[in-house]
């Protein structure tokens, strides 16, 4: 099981590279959920199960979904069809496909080996973390919650668009800061 | 013990984080960038599983929570933020933005 360690290290550093060095925003995109999810069979491989489902689940399903989501939203327009069409072109998804390809047999593997295939030894477990989480560390939860009220709060305020204002002595002038 | 050793791990998250801080660095498209500094939140969360999965503490999985929060709380923002450049100045290279004059 060793070997399904480094396997996932590589593909996690050359979809890395391949997120920076990209030109299309669309294939950065995928090549980054890539890298995610290796990191999450690294994450199983160690023994941490439940921050390997929270890594595909939050960062690759959620977070990514966002990021998608913005980049479609700013590309709307007359090319948008042909960029669309350029964008199922093999060459953008063939490269991540064949990595996940990778990876899924790796997990596959693991899963139906006899042995455990911790390299910890013991792994730790759901409970464990709920435990740490809830007792040690409840200050920091309730510092979460306050963080993401306040992304949530600002994101709501930025995204907002500014209405508009009929009465004379309201009116605020043009050109308003961003 | 790890068959692995924890050094290796740690080389390798120490590749993950270089990784997005050349990103960060040397692309101009606010995208890019905010991607980047998601490969950085990873490394470092990454760092934080390997320690606790070689001294068999659960600490570790809690930092790479909170990680996580934060890291969704700033995507948000950051997007939010990006949405509003590029309705503003039709463009996404940072360094147009940063010719904002406040007024």
């Amino acid at each position: 099981m060793t070997v399904t360690f480094y396997i996932s290290s590589v593909i996690a550093v050359l979809s890395s590279l391949m997120v920076i060095s990209r030109k299309n925003a669309f294939s950065a995109l995928l090549y980054m959920i890539i890298s995610l999810l290796s990191v999450a069979v690294i994450f199983f491989v160690l023994g941490a199960v439940f921050v390997a489902a929270l890594e595909v689940i939050i960062y690759a399903g959620a977070i990514m979904v966002l990021f998608v989501f913005v980049t479609m939203m700013l590309n709307l327009g007359e090319e948008a069809v042909e960029l669309e069409k350029s964008w199922m072109q093999p060459r953008v998804w063939i490269g991540p496909s064949i990595l996940a390809l990778i990876l899924g047999v790796e997990v596959m593997l693991l899963i139906a080996s006899s042995e455990t295939g911790f390299l910890s030894g013991s792994e730790i477990g759901p409970k464990e973390v709920g435990i740490a989480l809830y007792g040690k560390y409840i200050i920091g939860v309730e510092l979460a919650a306050l963080l993401v009220t306040a992304g949530i709060l600002g994101a709501y305020h930025l995204g907002k668009r500014k209405d508009i204002v009929q009465h004379r002595y309201l009116q605020e002038e043009k050109g308003d800061a961003l | 013990m790890m068959n692995v050793p924890m050094e290796h791990a740690l080389i390798v998250a120490t590749l993950l984080f270089v990784v997005g801080l050349a990103g960060a660095l040397m692309r101009k498209n606010l995208i890019y960038i905010l991607l980047s500094v998601e490969i950085m939140l990873n490394a470092a969360g990454f760092a934080f599983v390997v320690a606790g999965a070689h001294w068999m503490q659960a600490d570790g999985q809690v930092m790479f929570i909170f990680i996580l929060t934060m890291a969704a709380a700033e995507v948000a923002v950051g997007l939010a933020l990006i949405l509003r450049i590029y309705h503003k100045l039709q463009t996404m290279n940072a360094d147009e933005v940063s010719k904002i004059k406040p007024n």
